[in-house]
């Protein structure tokens, strides 16, 4: 029995109200980043010149050149640098994912492991994750203080290995200009700002694993390593797939660390020079002056069209098989009873 | 005798139990020790000499704090590229405008999207959830190139107001309404003449205070931390009108800064107001951290 006041208001729409509600956002949405998105393919496909008064559209000329080179000599250097930045991304992909992996995914497991007794788990949890708060840039300014290289005033690093001997005094560690050098310590320092978070991800993971599972293995008598294979690993595949996806794509966006970790004022350490640093270079003026917004286009979509696929590899790799299957399966019972039913039809109308 | 081996059985597996546990101890308490010496660097080198820092590494305080500290807010060396007081007002303007633009506007579109049937809603939650995935890297040539060409550069508005449109966050509120609001209070409001706007302020964000709470602080820190930005919208800004992040990225690269205690008290002063902040409110972000990592 619903009163004449609810009546009134269930004949009311106000599914105005829903649009404006969420008109802000996508008002500001359009401005700030559907606009330069679709901006930033359109820079791709002009000429590669800074001022906006008169460009051409110059077709796939742009990523010709990014992917393929050609015999002029500026094209063919801007080509080398965008393989060379493709290829350090990698690289420091993976150098900072391995043993980011392999420690959070330990601590995580050692962390939940109801068994053993360990204190403080608490606080080493809070101390693990606060290299990730700290400004970046502020990190990668006090690592390279910490790991300074000249010969008469040596970083910390350096001179801790001088104080047990590993060094002979007046003897430093290329840190920030050696190639392989600095590049370790990059990876040194993405692993210690980030292992934290992945831990704790990982953390909540597993402990949406159904404890029974557990209980039921170690009445089994599985020891450590077996409920690790056989039951955390396949139970925590979806959220590993996704964590390993996230951070491809956090790696491709990778900018900070290797934009500031360098000693010469003018320009960025080549051998660290990522995808995100490579963009960021050619659109930003106090690199070297000149601006290209057509490379620096280009190279974003082809940034942009990496990152969907892998997008859509962790979309696909972290839907739920389980609904997936579920659906067909009701899907399949659905069409078996439309086919009895129009069968009991059939028998009736003959 | 059945009972005697069982009781040693049973004392040798809590024995293994206890080894491993103090073993895995030792490994968290380096660990710790690797998490926190970098720091402890460097406030302690903060506190020290020129001469001594590079002359030897000690892990006991100096006592060259107050000289350095002069060093860096009053020495024009510093302030003509790292004037610190007006680093932290703007990072702090900054900062604060944008983390209340992100909060209030993604709690108004989760409300608007959770709580009104319309023929968009769906298509609308479907478009915040696949830009969620768009890296900022991949729009910044266009947005430079725009906010370029209609004279934003060099002001704060393009670091503040596409604060108003975080997906991320959007996402995160409309998970947290579908588990623990309602729709018969809208509904109850209304009976009682409540306005619809009113009904958003006074009655649903009230209720969503815990999921604000996590998100404020996320959104706080990440604009805070932010360099990219500030660094590519900026670009001519004199040294008082830049951000945090921008003067300590300036001191990295300084030919010109020679002397190791000031330098190190700079990036001191940058990293320990987010540092202090850190320690009182760890316990929600490390929390959040872990919301954040279950999708549904």
């Amino acid at each position: 029995m619903a009163s004449a006041a609810q009546r009134r208001i269930k004949s009311i729409s106000y599914a105005k109200y829903g649009y404006y509600f969420i008109l802000p956002f996508f008002v500001v949405y359009f401005f700030f980043q559907l606009w330069p998105l679709i901006n930033t393919f359109i820079l791709a496909f002009q000429e590669n010149i800074s001022s906006g008064t008169e460009v051409n559209y110059v077709g796939f000329d742009n990523f010709k050149v990014l992917l393929f080179g050609s015999d002029r000599r500026p094209e063919r250097m801007a080509h080398e640098s965008f393989m060379t930045a493709l290829g350090n991304t990698f690289i420091l992909w993976i150098g900072n994912f391995i043993p980011q992996i392999i420690l959070s995914l330990s601590l995580a497991v050692w962390f939940t492991d109801a068994k053993l007794k360990i204190p403080g788990k608490g606080f080493f949890k809070i101390v693990m994750y606060l290299p990730n708060i700290i400004t970046a840039a502020s990190v990668s300014v006090l690592f390279l203080q910490l790991c300074g290289q000249s010969t008469d005033a040596p970083g910390a690093v350096n001179s801790i290995l001088q104080s047990i001997g590993a060094l002979d005094k007046g003897e430093v560690i290329e840190f920030v200009e050696g190639t392989w050098e600095s590049r370790g310590t990059v990876m040194f320092i993405q692993t210690w700002m980030w292992f934290g978070n992945t831990m704790i991800m990982l953390m909540s993971g597993i402990m949406g694993i159904n404890p029974s599972l557990f209980e039921a293995a170690s009445i089994d008598g599985a020891n450590g390593g077996q409920v690790f294979r056989k039951i955390t690993l396949p139970l925590l595949s979806p959220i590993m797939a996704y964590t390993l996806v996230t951070s491809m794509i956090g790696g491709l966006q990778m900018f900070d660390i290797p934009y500031l970790y360098h000693k010469d004022p003018n320009k960025v350490n080549e051998d660290l020079e990522t995808v995100a640093v490579y963009i960021y270079q050619l659109f930003h003026p106090s690199n070297g002056g000149k601006v290209q917004y057509g490379y620096s286009g280009a190279a974003s979509v082809l940034l942009f069209l990496i990152t969907l696929a892998l997008g859509l590899i962790a979309f696909y790799m972290t839907r739920d098989k389980d609904e997936i299957a579920k659906k067909k399966q009701r899907k399949a019972a659905a069409k078996q009873f439309k086919l009895e039913q129009s069968k009991k039809m059939g028998g009736l109308s003959i | 005798m059945s009972t005697l081996a069982k009781s040693s059985a049973k004392d040798s597996y809590s024995l293994k139990i206890k080894l491993k546990s103090g073993l895995l101890f030792t490994w968290f308490v380096i660990l710790t020790l690797i998490c926190l010496l970098p720091l402890y660097i460097l406030i302690i080198n903060a506190t020290r000499e020129h001469g001594e820092i590079v002359h030897s590494i000690s892990l006991l305080p100096g006592s060259n704090l107050a000289e350095n500290f002069k060093t860096v807010t009053e020495s024009q060396d510093y302030l003509y590229i790292f004037d610190v007081w007006a680093g932290y007002k703007n990072s702090l303007i900054i900062t604060a405008c944008s983390t209340v633009f992100t909060v209030f506007f993604s709690a108004l579109t989760a409300y608007g999207i959770h709580v009104y049937d319309f023929k968009l809603k769906e298509v609308s939650y479907t478009v915040i959830l696949l830009v969620m995935m768009i890296p900022v890297q991949v729009t910044s040539v266009g947005f430079v190139e725009f906010m370029n060409s209609i004279g934003l550069i060099n002001t704060y508005w393009p670091l503040v107001l596409p604060a108003i449109a975080a997906p991320s966050v959007v996402y995160f509120m409309r998970s947290y309404m579908k588990s623990s609001f309602p729709l018969d209070i809208v509904e109850a409001a209304r009976i009682d003449g409540c306005s619809e706007f009113r009904t958003f302020i006074q009655i649903a964000i009230p209720m969503m205070k815990p999921a604000i709470a996590v998100q404020s602080i996320f959104a706080f820190v990440a604009s805070w931390n932010n360099f990219y930005t500030p660094n590519m919208i900026l670009l001519t800004a004199k040294t008082k009108e830049k951000t945090l992040p921008m003067m300590i990225s300036a001191i990295g690269a300084s030919d010109t800064l020679n002397d190791y205690g000031s330098k190190y008290m700079a990036i001191a002063l940058t990293v320990l107001p987010i540092v202090v902040a850190y320690v009182i409110l760890s316990k929600y972000i490390v929390a959040g951290v872990a919301l954040g990592g279950v999708k549904e």
